[in-house]
């Protein structure tokens, strides 16, 4: 194994057991999944019930695999505009980063992707399980929508995190990113299919979030894992999310080097 | 001008000092009233995007809804203005500057309150607004004496109620670390309920939501008594004027939690 891929799978671990030591913030992160959880689920029952049974293709049933799969994979994908990047450009502690022999925007990938696989385990699997014991879940009975389904929720992970660090890496230019990583919240969450799926947009905002990497983020892993997208829908899904992927990596990457010039320039 | 001896003089002090500091970054608060405005607006759009494929939800319509959504983001962005900032007491704690509020001769809940007023908040009181007059343009609701009353008892004591579960939110703070997530629940899910119709609830989540934690008074009951709708089982319409003692009921549980939790704290140490 290259020297390079064992450091960034000891990173990937580093995330995973740094995040398993929040135990009660992830108690208090299930919590909110739930609340949350329920109360969108009675919504749109009562819209899928109010459209006379069926809603955009949704069902009771299928809508509750919505509702429940997308909280389930929430503390995964992290809509909100954090990421750890941003503290350590703020800081300046990103100068000493640079000198380290870790690709930067690598680094702090490696370690989401472990943050994200740990929250799957009690935020994750509690929530779809609450769900399904609770109002019911229609869910794939063969084993190919669940193997999409992970490959789609990596890559949505991976887009989620290299969209919050080019917002985080803003601050080598913003002296507070709070107000943009508020703007991104808000639109990703929307544009992600958080509250109400993109497919019930109507269609000309569901042409606008589609040209966004935000559906990429939750609504494709999602429709993906319950079988909404299968056979040549989920190969579409799929290498959308593989082409925003590499969009929004370069995108960082060209953010972070602009940034490195500029630090460079300030000095101290 | 002679010597202030008012007992609210030093709170006013550090009241005039917060604006000021805020004048002081006039692009940083542009911005931020433009992000807030923004949120107020996507939370109506979701509201929008339901109703551009049904026509009725729980029983209410798009003009109804406004009401709702009008009622619960005005009280809960007021309550947000007068004590939002509560949220930050987990940073106080974990820093240790808490300390210094317990030593001066003020009640720490009176000096967390008036530590901060955060004007860019007022973006989203206006959205609130807008959507209310909206609503009450819309749904034809004639204003006499009884709705116009009706009307101020919704803000004020809906904002009262919001206001009380910051509080009860901060002061589980002092036995939680890392858990603001929890109590973002109470606070921010409180107020994504209090925008719904709760007919639309099952039952649990009507009593959790009408009796527990009563945002259904903020907005969803006030809306069914302004209307003259009856209301779905388990929340008759005419609760809505019992919206004094729903707020009675929050600020007494929170103030109890307030107090536990203040003399529960050890301090920062150091």
């Amino acid at each position: 194994m290259p020297a390079d891929l064992r450091t960034y799978l000891k990173l990937v671990r580093a995330g995973f057991a740094k995040q398993a030591h929040y135990r009660l913030a992830m108690l208090a992160g299930l919590g909110t999944n739930l609340v949350f959880g329920f109360i969108r689920a009675a919504i749109l029952f009562a819209a899928v019930t109010s459209a006379g049974g069926s809603l955009g293709g949704y069902t009771v049933g299928t809508i509750s695999s919505y509702v429940w799969l997308s909280q389930g994979l929430l503390g995964a994908i992290e809509l909100s505009g954090r990421a750890e990047v941003g503290d350590r450009v703020r800081t300046g502690d990103v100068a000493v980063d640079f000198i380290r022999p870790v690709d930067l925007q690598t680094w702090h990938l490696a370690e989401d992707m472990g943050r994200a696989a740990y929250t799957l385990i009690p935020r994750g699997l509690p929530s779809v399980l609450v769900g399904a014991l609770t109002v019911g879940l229609v869910l794939p009975r063969t084993p190919l929508p669940y193997l999409l389904g992970l490959v789609s929720v990596v890559a949505g992970v991976a887009i989620s995190f290299y969209c919050r660090y080019a917002v985080n890496v803003l601050g080598f230019w913003l002296l507070d990113t709070r107000g943009v990583r508020t703007l991104y919240t808000v639109t990703s969450t929307f544009l992600a299919g958080l509250f109400v799926p993109v497919s019930l947009f109507p269609s000309w905002l569901h042409t606008v979030a589609y040209w966004t990497p935000f559906p990429s983020i939750l609504q494709i892993p999602v429709n993906v894992l319950s079988g909404r997208d299968a056979g040549v829908d989920a190969a579409a899904a799929l290498l959308m999310q593989g082409g925003w992927l590499i969009a929004v990596c370069l995108v960082g990457r060209a953010l972070t080097n602009a940034g490195r010039r500029q630090l460079v320039l300030n000095g101290g | 001008m002679g010597v202030e001896t008012s007992a609210w003089s030093p709170y006013r002090a550090v009241l005039a000092s917060r604006l000021r500091a805020q004048r002081a970054y006039p692009v940083g608060f542009v911005l931020d009233v433009l992000g807030s405005l923004l949120v107020g607006l996507v939370e109506l759009a979701e509201v929008w995007v339901i109703f551009s494929n049904v026509r009725v939800l729980g029983g209410l319509d798009f003009s109804a809804i406004l009401l709702v959504f009008g009622l619960s983001n005005l009280t809960f962005s007021l309550a947000d203005l007068f004590v939002g900032h509560l949220d930050t007491l987990p940073t106080y704690i974990r820093a240790g500057t808490l300390d210094a509020f317990y030593l001066r001769p003020l009640p720490v809940l009176g000096q967390l309150v008036t530590s901060e007023l955060e004007l860019r908040r007022i973006s989203r009181i206006a959205v609130g607004a807008a959507a209310l007059a909206a609503g009450l343009a819309a749904t034809h609701a004639s204003l006499d004496l009884r709705n116009v009353v009706l009307l101020v008892l919704a803000v004020v004591f809906g904002t009262a109620i919001f206001a009380a579960l910051f509080v009860c939110a901060a002061s589980v703070q002092f036995f939680l670390i890392n858990g603001a997530e929890l109590t973002n629940s109470f606070t921010y899910g409180g107020s994504y309920a209090a925008s719904q119709p709760a007919s639309v609830f099952p039952g649990p989540l009507k009593l959790l939501f009408g009796y527990l934690v009563p945002v259904v008074f903020t907005a969803y009951l006030p809306t069914l008594a302004l209307l003259g709708l009856p209301g779905p089982a388990g929340l008759p319409a005419w609760l809505a004027w019992l919206l004094p003692v729903a707020a009675l009921w929050v600020w007494g549980v929170a103030l109890v939690l307030w107090r536990w939790g203040t003399r529960h704290y050890q301090g920062g140490g150091g």
